[in-house]
């Protein structure tokens, strides 16, 4: 599903590099934590796959995809099939909640009809059926991730990124995210997720991928934050 | 592509920046507004050229000697004179005036001013030959053959007179269209800076729309058609100004020349011409404009 192979990234800008050598593999369906402090290459690495970024080094795969060396005209079918949360949520904030997860699929071209249909299911699924009209403003942080998720989620992605998803909620509402994106694992989705939050991934035990300075520092098939920290 | 979704979109973005629509629209609109003027301009110089064209006469006035004596141009060299100028194949043709019907014309032309009718005599007027060419455009052909021949005294021809009244016009037309190219910087850099501002205004939709895998058409084709709408909607009050123009102005201010045939005046059908030209432009400029900056200033 997702194959790093040695890939090095050096920005232009520092002399370090901020992927050194990095090879990692992820399974379908696997849920991954992505951890290590900040500069350690987490976001480059997310970055990579979304081909934000190309390697210097290296080749990178999604899915079908050799994300490094594929044509530009190409990028936005490799974006489709890749779902994506922030820390930010990101929402817009003059479009009610159904209209958020609507213009995901309005901007890739989906038929009305289909945009119809599939809304309000993805709303269900992330437990936010009846807020279809709340505009982002009068959610609560938890509530507005949801919408968040469900747009990275109703176009149905092989894989869904999550860069700190947890970051600006409280630990039941980060709680709550969690089962949702679990809940999303199980439908097939393979999930990695960037993440600080030390006690969601040592409750979750699921593999830890931990980067530290660009390089992999472990790799634990079911592993915790890290001892002593 | 969802036509609605690109449309709603361009509504979005020109009432979110309406100052700068407005400003946009003015700037095209006065832009396109001079440059039509200009291309009227060039269209009534057309007409007017077509209007003097067969009525551009050389005239061959006889030296002193032959006015006072040969009122019938029976004698050598007035004779002489006319039978080469009509077997010329450049003429077309040829009239005699003598002194005295020169000096009836002269009163007829002045009539308002009988003071200066008072003061002339026939002695003071040549008798001419009146030539009409077959080309117009040529009169040279009579001055280089005839000049200086015995019995001419001197040859004019009108379209001395016209080419300065054509250099006038022409100095209007040019004098519009610099003044239109300059608007037409103006238009093209708030043009580019209005999408920018559009682009900037809308980073996030667009940050969302390239995340979810939108084709490049889709993130840009909303910037590029509000470009091109402005476009349009300037064109369409150039066009606007430029009949207002034409009603309120050339046809009150010129309306004594073109009764009198003097100029050709600018009609709806010029204008009808000219429009679709200035709707092209508009397009095709806003266009190219929005898609550089597009490519220039936007990450996509």
């Amino acid at each position: 599903m997702i194959r790093l192979e040695q890939v090095s990234k050096v920005y232009k800008t520092s002399t370090r590099p901020a992927l050194e050598n990095v090879s990692v593999e992820i399974d379908k369906g696997e849920f991954v934590f992505l951890i290590g402090p900040s500069g350690s290459g987490k976001s480059t690495f997310l970055r990579l796959l979304l081909r934000e970024e190309v390697p210097s080094k290296g080749r990178v795969y999604v899915a079908n995809f050799d994300v490094a060396r594929m044509a530009r005209r190409r990028v936005p079918r490799l974006r489709q099939s890749i779902g994506c949360v922030f820390q930010d949520f990101r929402l817009l904030a003059n479009k009610t909640v159904a209209e958020n997860v609507a213009f995901a699929l309005e901007v890739i071209g989906k038929p009305r009809h289909t945009i119809k249909k599939v809304v309000p299911e993805v709303l269900e699924l992330v437990g936010l059926e009846g807020k279809a009209e709340r505009m982002p403003h009068e959610l609560s942080g938890g509530e507005q991730q949801r919408v968040a998720i469900a747009r990275a989620f109703v176009n149905r992605p092989l894989m869904l990124l999550a860069d700190e998803p947890t970051g600006n909620l409280d630990p039941d509402t980060s709680q709550d995210i969690m089962l949702l994106l679990e809940r999303i694992n199980r439908t097939g989705t393979t999930v990695l997720m960037a993440t600080h939050d030390h006690s969601i991934v040592d409750s979750m035990r699921r593999r830890v991928v931990e980067l530290d300075l660009g390089r992999v520092l472990r790799d634990d098939a079911r592993g915790v934050y890290g001892v002593g920290r | 592509m969802r036509a609605s979704f690109v449309f709603s979109e361009v509504v979005t973005g020109l009432r979110r920046n309406i100052t700068m629509t407005i400003a946009m629209i003015i700037t095209t609109a006065i832009s396109l507004f001079l440059l039509g003027g200009g291309l009227l301009v060039v269209r009534m110089i057309d007409n007017t050229q077509e209007l003097y064209q067969d009525k551009v006469e050389v005239s061959v006035y006889l030296t002193n000697d032959v006015s006072a004596n040969d009122k019938g141009c029976t004698a050598d060299p007035c004779k002489g004179l006319r039978s080469s100028l009509e077997s010329d194949p450049a003429v077309e043709e040829v009239v005699f005036e003598n002194r005295d019907q020169a000096f009836e014309r002269f009163k007829r032309i002045f009539e308002a001013q009988p003071e200066l009718v008072k003061l002339a005599r026939p002695e003071a007027l040549p008798a001419s030959f009146r030539v009409k060419l077959v080309n117009p455009d040529r009169p040279e052909v009579i001055t280089q053959v005839y000049g200086g021949k015995a019995g001419i005294d001197t040859i004019t021809d009108q379209s001395e007179f016209l080419d300065r009244f054509f250099n006038a016009l022409n100095g209007v037309r040019n004098g519009t269209f610099f003044i239109a190219g300059i608007m037409a910087i103006a238009a093209l850099l708030l043009i580019s800076n209005t999408v920018q501002l559009s682009a900037f205004t809308r980073k996030t939709e667009v940050g969302i729309m390239r995340l979810v895998g939108a084709t490049r058409w889709y993130t840009q084709l909303p910037f590029l058609l509000e470009a091109v709408v402005t476009g349009v909607v300037g064109a369409l009050v150039a066009i606007g100004m430029l009949v207002m123009g034409k009603v309120a102005f050339a046809d009150d201010v010129l309306a004594d020349p073109i009764q009198a045939g003097v100029v050709k005046s600018v009609d709806a059908s010029d204008i009808a011409l000219v429009s679709p030209i200035l709707l092209l432009i508009a397009v095709v400029i806003s266009a190219i404009t929005g898609y550089v900056t597009l490519r220039l200033y936007v990450r996509t």
